[in-house]
């Protein structure tokens, strides 16, 4: 493999176990699910058929916003082959990912709200036969007006997509200030004022969502669905179907690609439950492309206002940031996304006073939710974009200007987000370095030029999505008498490599192959609580929780083995699948009769490990979004050319710095990064999410622009660049092994290195992404006519923003509370701590 | 007698030769290829994406050629041959490309994978040395969201190699 792209650690002593050369950990390594994956034996959830099985299909709302009048099911239930036809009033109990949003029905029960909302399910002998059944239903809607951005949503309280939210279509407000902003941009020698628009997008996993369900034989129920939460769909199911949690097993198959796509519960999930229930036969349903564009749940569109004030070196002194948030038609994890909107400035740059005022409106549209990045990605550009124009205002080298306010390591923010190891100036000085920046920035030919950004991402949420006191991840260890390790985690494999993570960090502490461990992942039944794949937690939470189980297991076997060679248990080591005394290292047993030894002497031995996050200083409501054992850091330099006669933007090279903390296995590292970028590349150049008004001669409805791969325009092998990754290899002792993470983070800054390549390559700002080849046209068209050469949008609208909470800054003596925060009564207290990844 | 289901009504008949071995099988006569391989013959290694030919992740191999089995009737198949992943390890063995994919990082979810390998596969066959431009060209025509493309030409590449190497070592 092409090793010199990286910096891995070379095997080191650590913090896993000190004074001991690594194994396994740092060593780029086959992954341990790697055969089966290029086998074609991962079981993916529509590969799975079982005898007697059933399929499912769901009619969808034609229309963008209706009201069912009346549906009639009688001749689709007469059509051969049909075995049921389900309804809104078969599964009329609400849910949803968040407890503050149970806004979804598995199928709606009168009213609609985007094109594509599930109004009946058909489940018939054959899949062909339901999807012609599905045509013999008639529904009787009354169409009304339907919203299609959040600029309409303001001005139309009525009709309400929700009889819930804020007011009107107004889904959620937040105000929050930390510290007095407005003395802020008074001590400033500058201020800015920009207004940045980011498109939403789609994860276009290439894997179609699909469940399939059983009634097992004893009545109870298992569900098997590509799903990255199977926790959360287990409570879902269990509050739809009102049975007892016992009785439901989800098994989360490995989900071909996820990308945050897959962390709601959704409606197809439970409707094949339900069918399988009734009918006491399997029942699957796999959506077409077509219904996975409904199901969305992906980026945010978001219209932002950045007002930013700056001392002449650069010092930030306040930071006011405005968000207009489309979220579509529900509430998905929409309150979580509009905290996280404004949750992660902070974390890159030190900014002493900050106002975030975030409004969330429903649409006409295919729910939003999280997408890579939660929340993060938008105001991230706004943020870099803003710098990259500071920094020429003010006459300072962009990358001096970031090394000048990067943030220190272990600080408390003023929003109380507690920073763990904080390696982004040195991320900024390699890809500086790496790039040659110094002799490339504002120097190359026009039509060519180089842009940076940079980043931070969580490692892991902080809270769960619902209000609990338990772990977040839980690993129990089975040690077999020949040799092999199991490990029973709810961890959930989405391509990532978690299950790698598990048995690599189990391998490493007990001196076996991560080959000899065995793993049962993603089953409700069959492992602890794992909350998911989702905000960047599954190596730190269920990797400390595999760390601790093996190591309890480990000092299990120490203490038998030290009996029979009558040594102190401190001087064995474990390594090479034996366990010998350091001292004399022919003295020792194979691992399987180390395991035997311990067997004899204490009983089967089983461990377990969990991990809980550390309580966070962020007490004020909505503090619940954005508080992290750890944040990685990200740092980007991307050279593009641009065409001026097509406007085309042909990225040349990526070069990307991560803090990493210490990479597990660098091979997949190495992919999440390179991942990142690929589907920064793609948010960042041509991915939308878009609609479009019909004619008004064919019903004037909001319509998905093209619900197809053809046309969602995502990049191809062709498109993509050489990327030169660097990874920073500082352990956090928050992480196991001192890991961080790696799958979001590295995304975040691609985007406003773009932009700001583009500014240095033909001089024209793009402060909107994607960043088309029609826009950029039209920036050179207005720089050519002596006007503003930019692109992007040229208001924020007004919004009846509430009174903010106020919550003084570490620095000015704040303790975490907001000084002006009305006491709430303690259920409600209990349920608005209640926030999410 | 009620008219069975159209699904269900397997009227055609068609032999072909499914990864070297003869196979007969009876289906519903409008099934595509990728609908006969994975519910009729059971062979799921071939994934869909879509099933309007834009994804590439059910391609195989026709007669040595790359073709998406969604686009594909199965009738036009008789008497041709197909691999399909299942088909690419021989003798217990895996594929060079199969091994370097799974030793570089070429597929995290494996999702596009088996769908990419056959057609590096078809790559390799007609050009055993193809550079990095050819291999991106191949390629273009299967979508990959984890990957980043970079660590499968790097497979790829590293596959050329160890197959060059091995011819050497038996001549």
């Amino acid at each position: 493999m092409s090793e010199q792209n990286e910096k891995s650690s070379s095997p080191v002593a650590g913090s896993g176990s000190p004074g001991e050369g690594f194994r396994v950990i740092g060593v780029p390594r086959r992954r341990v699910d790697g055969r089966a994956k290029v086998t074609g034996q991962t079981r993916f959830a529509d590969d799975i058929c079982l005898p007697r099985m059933a399929h499912c299909k769901l009619l969808r709302s034609p229309h963008p916003h209706a009201r069912i009048r009346r549906m009639d099911v009688s001749r689709a239930l007469a059509h051969p082959g049909v075995y049921l036809v389900l309804t809104g009033k078969d599964l009329p109990v609400q849910y949803g990912i968040l407890p503050v949003s149970q806004d979804e029905q598995a199928l709606c029960l009168d009213h609609v709200r985007h094109v594509g909302d599930p109004v009946a399910a058909v489940v018939a002998r054959e899949e062909l036969t339901a999807f012609e059944a599905l045509d013999l239903i008639d529904v009787d809607y009354e169409i009304l007006p339907t919203i299609c951005d959040p600029e309409e949503a303001l001005a139309t309280p009525e009709p309400r997509i929700h009889e819930y939210g804020e007011e009107g279509n107004i889904h959620k407000l937040v105000a929050l200030e930390f510290g007095d902003v407005e003395q802020g941009f008074a001590e400033a020698d500058e201020i800015f004022e920009d207004t940045f628009f980011y498109q939403g997008n789609t994860h276009l996993p290439i894997e179609q969502h699909a469940s399939v369900a059983i009634k097992d034989p004893d009545g109870k129920l298992t569900i098997w669905s590509s799903t990255q939460t199977p926790h959360y769909l287990h409570r879902a199911l269990a509050k739809v179907l009102a049975m007892p949690p016992a009785h439901i097993r989800v098994v989360a198959t490995p989900n071909g690609g996820g990308f945050g796509g897959k962390s709601d519960p959704f409606h197809h999930e439970i409707v094949v439950a339900k069918a399988a229930l009734l009918l006491d036969r399997p029942v699957k349903i796999c959506l077409t492309r077509e219904e996975v564009f409904y199901c969305h749940r992906g980026r945010h569109p978001v219209l932002m206002k950045f007002k930013t004030g700056v001392k002449k070196d650069g010092t930030i002194t306040g930071l006011h940031l405005r968000t207009l948030i489309d979220g579509g038609a529900y509430g998905s994890y929409g309150v979580a996304s509009t905290y996280y909107a404004g949750a992660l400035q902070t974390t890159t740059y030190h900014i002493p006073r900050y106002r975030y005022e975030g409004c969330r409106t429903f649409t006409n549209k295919p729910p939003c939710g999280p997408k890579r990045g939660h929340g993060t990605p938008q105001p991230r550009f706004g943020q870099e974009v803003q710098l990259d124009k500071i920094a020429e205002r003010l006459r300072i080298d962009p990358a001096d200007l970031r090394l000048r306010i990067v943030e220190t390591p272990n600080t408390v923010t003023a929003n109380f987000l507690s920073l763990g190891t904080v390696n982004l100036g040195e991320c900024i000085r390699r890809v500086v370095e790496a790039s040659d920046w110094k002799t490339k920035f504002r120097k190359l030919p026009e039509g060519r030029g180089v842009g940076m950004a940079c980043s931070a991402y969580l490692t892991g949420a902080g809270l769960p999505i619902y209000w609990n006191k338990m772990p977040h991840s839980g690993v129990q260890l089975k040690f077999d008498r020949g040799g092999g390790v199991s490990v029973f985690c709810g961890a959930t494999e989405i391509g990532q490599g978690s299950d790698d993570v598990l048995a690599g960090i189990v391998a490493e502490v007990l001196g076996i192959d991560p080959f000899d461990v065995r793993l049962f992942t993603g089953d409700t039944d069959l492992g602890p609580v794992d909350l998911g794949s989702y905000s960047s937690r599954v190596t730190l939470m269920a990797g400390n929780a595999a760390l601790q189980a093996a190591e309890r297991g480990k000092a299990l076997l120490a203490e038998a083995v030290a009996l029979k060679f009558e040594v102190p248990k401190e001087r064995l080591r474990f390594a090479g699948k034996r366990v010998f005394d350091s001292a004399a290292p022919d003295e020792g047993v194979s691992f399987a009769e180390a395991i035997c030894l311990a067997e004899a002497r204490f009983g089967t031995i089983g461990t377990v490990g969990s991990y809980t996050p550390p309580k966070s200083p962020a007490l004020y409501k909505g503090g619940g979004v954005g508080p992290s054992p750890t944040y990685s850091y990200s740092a980007a330099v991307v050279e593009v050319e641009v065409n001026p006669l097509t406007g085309w933007v042909h990225v040349r090279k990526v070069w990307m710095a991560h803090d990493i903390g210490r990479a597990l296995n660098p091979t997949l590292v190495r992919g999440q990064v390179e991942g990142s970028v690929y589907m920064g590349l793609g948010e960042a150049l041509m991915e939308e999410q878009e609609f479009r008004r019909l004619p008004k001669r064919l019903s004037h409805a909001l319509v998905h622009k093209f619900p197809s791969m053809l046309e969602y325009k995502s990049p191809t092998s062709l498109d993509m660049p050489e990327v030169l990754t660097e990874l920073i290899e500082d352990p956090d002792p928050r992480g196991p092994f001192g890991a961080k993470e790696v799958g979001q983070g590295p995304l975040l800054p691609i985007m406003p290195a773009v932009a700001n390549a583009v500014y240095d390559a033909v001089g024209v700002r793009i402060d909107e992404v994607p960043i088309t080849p029609e826009k950029v046209m039209k920036a050179l068209a207005e720089k050519r006519a002596g006007r503003e050469p930019r692109f992007g949008p040229d208001h924020f609208p007004q919004v009846h923003w509430p009174e903010a909470l106020r919550v003084p800054p570490p620095w000015e003596g704040g303790d975490g509370n907001a000084v002006n925060e009305v006491q709430r009564e303690k259920p409600r207290a209990a349920k608005e701590k209640v926030l999410a990844p | 007698m009620a008219t069975l289901p159209l699904e269900s009504q397997k009227t055609a008949q068609i032999r072909f030769t499914l990864n070297g071995e003869e196979v007969d099988v009876l289906f519903a006569p409008y099934k595509t290829l990728l609908e006969v391989l994975r519910e009729d013959l059971l062979h799921t290694g071939t994934k869909h994406g879509c099933e309007l030919g834009e994804c590439g992740a059910c391609a195989v191999l026709l007669d040595g050629k790359p073709v998406l089995s969604c686009l594909v009737l199965a009738l036009e198949c008789a008497g041709r041959r197909v691999l399909t992943i299942e088909g690419l390890s021989a003798d217990g063995r895996l594929h060079p490309l199969q091994d370097a994919f799974a030793d570089l990082g070429a597929a995290q979810c494996g999702y596009c994978t088996p769908g990419i390998l056959v057609t590096a596969k078809a790559l390799l066959d007609r050009n055993p040395h193809p550079d990095r431009d050819q291999i991106r060209e191949a390629l273009s025509g299967n979508l990959c969201r984890c990957t980043g493309y970079l660590q499968i030409f790097e497979a790829v590449e590293a596959a050329i190699v160890k197959t060059s190497e091995e011819e050497k070592e038996t001549h």
